[in-house]
């Protein structure tokens, strides 16, 4: 079996639904998720949309807490107990995720979606050999022998650029560096070549010169392969450098959604514009950093209104009595700000 | 990330926050369980001479080997004496010693393992090579061992329990010792000037005692067990004394015909023990709720 | 692979002090006997005579310290004295003795992870809920029960009542030894599963709650694959050395387990012993058991260290 039968393209390889054509490769429509106990319901998410289009990468950006990484994971069906989907819905390549069976959902984690994680040091199991941790999904998946998908493994170690690869098959996690180990994660999520990944902070446990080399394997493989990209981080450079579309979150809300470039150009959202000012930029590194004030508010009790008024500068009365919907202000672009007009200066 | 969201979210769902007043000792059912339950019991031993009109000694033999009624409800032994009564009386032997064997141990082997995880140094070689010793023989080995040598008696189990189970507080202590004094508010005390001695009483000890009070718990459980398997064995508190363990050493002739006379004290031991439990995990969820996750 | 077991030899060698007190704890017993440990052993109404024939057997006439090395040399040559009962060497009966006590220890440690796993397993995969209450109680009651009454509960039960196994004894051929120890092996288990359990189930939801378990689950793992692939070993390594350090428990409980079934091992050899002050057959026994504890030990250690790859107990600031 060689990679490229393991991959998407082309003739659609074991264990590969084929496109639906017409619908959006991940819809996520008016998702909630939180924690519900007795009578009370605390929302950490509250009502997410988004679309990613085959080949599309979308990155999620967000503060702790903003519920970027629970909505991923919803995505993925790993919310960890006792967070659930509220209401809302996720569909995959047209079929409902979240009302199918579980074992039909668990036959699509590997080769139709995958995901890696933020910490390559804790993500990795200690006690096996990162060789059959990469093998396991394409045993399971593509029906592969243990040779086979052991040779798998070793090329696809490869492909993510791990030298000497048939010897570090055989290393157990704690004995590899950390860009090692992420490698390693992301030949495992690519293994059964999946057609969405999703990626929950996969550089920020990494030195910043792997960072770079992590973001650009990942870009390859999806360019290679026309993966779909859910990125979610805290960091707005490193959406620029991996991404085409961004959704920003904040309290729960997406608050500003559209291109990259469009946004980081000219952001409809004072929080987006906020995160960009606050960001070091080192295209221009005489400008001077402004910080939000505040701190984002706590998810049980968030404020009346728009979330964000109470750290906004373009903060006016009626921010505070209703949440602003998610509307679009330009063809492409959506913000959920009553304010939006406002801002209209272009940053750079 | 997600871990902070979660966290502040179930943190809000339990609010109002646990706190150390009354009410929230109160709140903890595993801790009443275990006090209602220890309660009754040392309730009970201790007006046992009133509870029945019978005497834990004194044989009848007219009376002997007959099953439940209403003038003996758990029926009488083989010298014709109320089980009930003796029941009740064999906990005022088996509550005494057990809890009074925990003092010997928890003083010495705590003081022990704290200076040697305190200070370092030979004095900790010497304390741990010792410990090694006695923990290489199994508990029930030595205490055997060394309530045959002593002789039999009440005496001889309080020396041969404190012989064998010092070494366990002292390496609890000495491992707790070993984390708390690399904490920064000992370092900040040691720094400030204070004395060692202050620092171990003052700031040390109410940290890393909660943990050696919380095994004494376990510990209780252990040492009437002991003292049971004593009896049982014909090595513990001698006959006509009523004792759980010799009480069912007595039953066990009468398996076959009469088996509530083994079966009983048993229960008794294992509703002890229960009652033990629970409070030493509720102690330990009031007393350190931050390392039970 | 090999090297993180070099610490074994170390571990030896570090164990001789140990020994070393323990055959002192052991030789100094005797003298802890009060007053003249010969007229103790045989009793008041003994014979000068017969005093001062024990106390020349037992070396008590000469200066402690040469009574110690003389002990420690007839040790080394496998000399244990002569039990004073059966008027024969004391090396003999301990080594009858041994293979059943292992067995019966052996026997106990597989049932009790045949109970364990699946148990902790049931508790930990729904922390609060009512299989896991269920289990705690099991817990809470199995640690509360004395070893010798659940024995007596068991023969009762399984032996009196259904009459499905035999009330004591070892059995007279090879077949028929598992049969008459599984009621002793099932009366040991109980008494080790509740701690196995406890510390299983806590480090089970330990791991169900890590990210490489989330990382299986991304792959497509669930149910038992899940918890044979990922769970199982990683949780289990914390459970090995209480099982290392429970062993060890049980081998003190085995001796009273055996004295309830009449089986003739070490135990029933030891209680034995001490009944007819048979002072030498005692103190071979505490020094075998001793010695066993201390291997298990470093058995532990060996098991620690080949289920974790991380673990290397070589170089101690790793460890």
């Amino acid at each position: 079996m060689s990679i490229d039968q393991a991959q998407p393209t082309g003739a659609t390889a074991s264990g590969h639904q084929s496109l639906v054509p017409g619908v959006p490769l991940l819809r996520v429509h008016d998702l909630s998720v939180g924690v519900r106990s007795g009578g009370r319901t605390v929302q950490i998410v509250e009502g997410v949309s988004f679309d990613v289009d085959p080949g599309q990468r979308m990155g999620i950006v967000g503060e702790s807490g903003s519920g970027k990484s629970l909505t991923l994971r919803a995505i993925a069906g790993l919310l960890p107990k006792p967070v659930e989907v509220l209401s809302g819905g996720i569909e995959y390549n047209g079929a409902d995720l979240l009302g199918m069976p579980a074992k039909k959902r668990r036959a699509l984690m590997g080769p139709e979606i995958a995901m890696i994680f933020q910490e390559p040091m804790t993500a990795l199991n200690p006690v096996m050999r990162v060789g059959d941790q990469i093998a396991e999904g394409p045993r399971r998946h593509l029906g592969l022998s243990a040779k086979a998908a052991g040779e798998l493994a070793v090329q696809m170690m490869a492909r993510t650029g791990i030298p000497d690869p048939a010897r570090r098959a055989r290393a157990y996690p704690h004995e590899l560096s950390g860009g090692l180990r992420q490698r390693i994660m992301i030949a495992m999520a690519v293994s059964c070549g999946p057609r969405l990944l999703l990626c929950d902070e996969p550089t920020t446990a990494l030195d910043v010169t792997v960072q770079l080399q992590v973001l650009r394997l990942l870009e390859r493989l999806c360019e290679d392969t026309g993966t779909s990209l859910v990125f979610v981080t805290h960091d707005l450079a490193v959406v620029n450098q991996t991404c085409s579309e961004l959704a920003v979150m904040y309290a729960g809300h997406i608050v500003e959604s559209g291109r990259v470039k469009d946004t980081f150009r000219q952001p409809r959202h004072p929080y987006t514009r906020g995160l960009l000012e606050s960001a070091p930029d080192f295209d221009r590194p005489d400008r001077a950093l402004v910080p939000i004030p505040g701190f984002p508010p706590n998810v049980s009790d968030r404020p009346h209104g728009c979330p964000f008024a109470p750290r906004c500068g373009y903060v006016r009365d009626h921010c505070t009595e209703a949440v602003p919907p998610l509307t679009e202000v330009a063809p492409g672009r959506l913000a959920a700000c009553f304010e939006s007009d406002r801002l209209d200066e272009v940053l750079a | 990330m997600t871990t902070v969201a979660v966290a502040t979210a179930t943190k809000a769902m339990r609010r109002p926050a646990r706190s150390r007043s009354l009410r929230a000792w109160y709140r903890n059912g595993t801790l009443m369980a275990g006090l209602v339950i220890v309660g009754l019991l040392v309730l009970a031993a201790v007006l046992a001479p009133w509870l029945t009109p019978y005497d834990p000694v004194q044989q009848d033999l007219a009376q002997a080997l007959q099953s439940p009624s209403s003038a003996h409800w758990l029926g009488t032994d083989k010298y014709g004496r109320d089980v009930l009564t003796r029941l009740l009386w064999g906990a005022r032997v088996d509550l005494r010693i057990g809890f009074l064997a925990v003092l010997i141990p928890f003083v010495i082997g705590s003081v022990l393992g704290a200076l040697a995880g305190y200070f370092g140094g030979w004095f900790d070689t010497v304390v741990m090579r010792v410990v090694d010793v006695f923990f290489a023989f199994p508990f029930y080995v030595l205490v055997i061992a060394l309530v045959f040598i002593l002789g039999a008696g009440e005496s001889s189990i309080y020396l041969a329990i404190a012989a064998v189970s010092w070494v366990s507080y002292a390496k609890i202590m000495r491992g707790e010792l070993l984390v708390a004094k690399k904490q920064d508010y000992v370092v900040a005390a040691r720094l400030g000037g204070m004395s060692h001695a202050r620092i171990l009483v003052k700031h040390i000890g109410p940290n890393v005692l909660s943990q050696a009070l919380i095994y004494a718990m376990s510990d209780i459980v252990m040492d009437i067990l002991a003292i049971v398997t004593l009896g049982y064995l014909g090595l513990g508190i001698a006959p006509p004394t009523a004792e759980w363990g010799s009480m069912i050493l007595d039953g066990q002739e009468f398996i076959t015909t009469q088996w509530l006379q083994a079966t009983i004290p048993g229960l008794a031991v294992v509703v002890t023990s229960l009652g033990l439990s629970l409070l030493g995990d509720g102690l330990s969820d009031q007393l350190s709720p931050e390392r039970r996750k | 692979m090999l090297d993180r077991f070099r610490f074994v030899p170390a571990r030896l060698l570090q164990s001789v002090p140990v020994v070393f007190g323990v055959t002192i704890l052991v030789f100094f017993m005797v003298h802890l006997l009060p007053g003249n440990p010969a007229l103790t052993i045989l009793g008041q109404s003994a014979t000068p005579e017969r005093v001062a024939a024990l106390n020349t057997q037992l070396g008590l006439d000469e200066p402690l310290w040469d009574q110690y090395f003389l002990f420690l040399k007839r040790l080394v040559t496998g000399d244990l004295g002569e039990s004073l009962t059966y008027q024969a060497p004391v090396s003999g009966l301990v080594l009858d003795a041994i293979p059943i006590t292992l067995s019966l220890l052996a026997f106990a440690l597989v049932l009790s992870l045949v109970i364990s796993v699946p148990l902790a397993a049931l508790a930990a995969s729904a922390p609060g809920r009512l299989p896991d209450m269920v289990v705690r109680v099991f817990t809470l009651l199995g640690q509360g029960m004395p070893q010798f009454w659940v024995g007596i509960m068991l023969i009762l039960l399984l032996g009196v009542k259904a009459r499905a196994f035999p009330v004591g004894g070892y059995g007279m051929t090879a077949a028929e030894h598992p049969y008459y120890l599984f009621l002793p092996a099932l009366t040991m288990a109980i008494a080790m599963c509740p701690t196995t359990i406890r510390s299983l189930r806590a480090s089970t939801i330990n791991v169900l709650g890590s990210d490489y378990v989330g990382t299986a689950r991304s792959k497509g793992a669930a149910g038992i694959a899940l918890f044979r692939g990922h769970v199982l070993r990683n949780a289990a390594i914390p459970t090995v050395s209480i099982i290392g350090v429970n062993l060890g428990y049980l081998v003190g409980g085995s001796l009273v387990i055996e004295k309830v079934f009449a089986i003739p091992g070490l135990g029933s050899l030891m209680i034995n012993a001490i009944f007819t002050r048979d002072f030498p057959t005692i103190q071979a026994v505490a020094l075998f058991v001793a010695l066993f504890v201390i291997v298990v030990g470093i058995l532990t250690d060996v098991v620690y260290t080949a289920i974790d790859p991380r673990v290397d107990l070589s170089s101690k600031e790793r460890a």
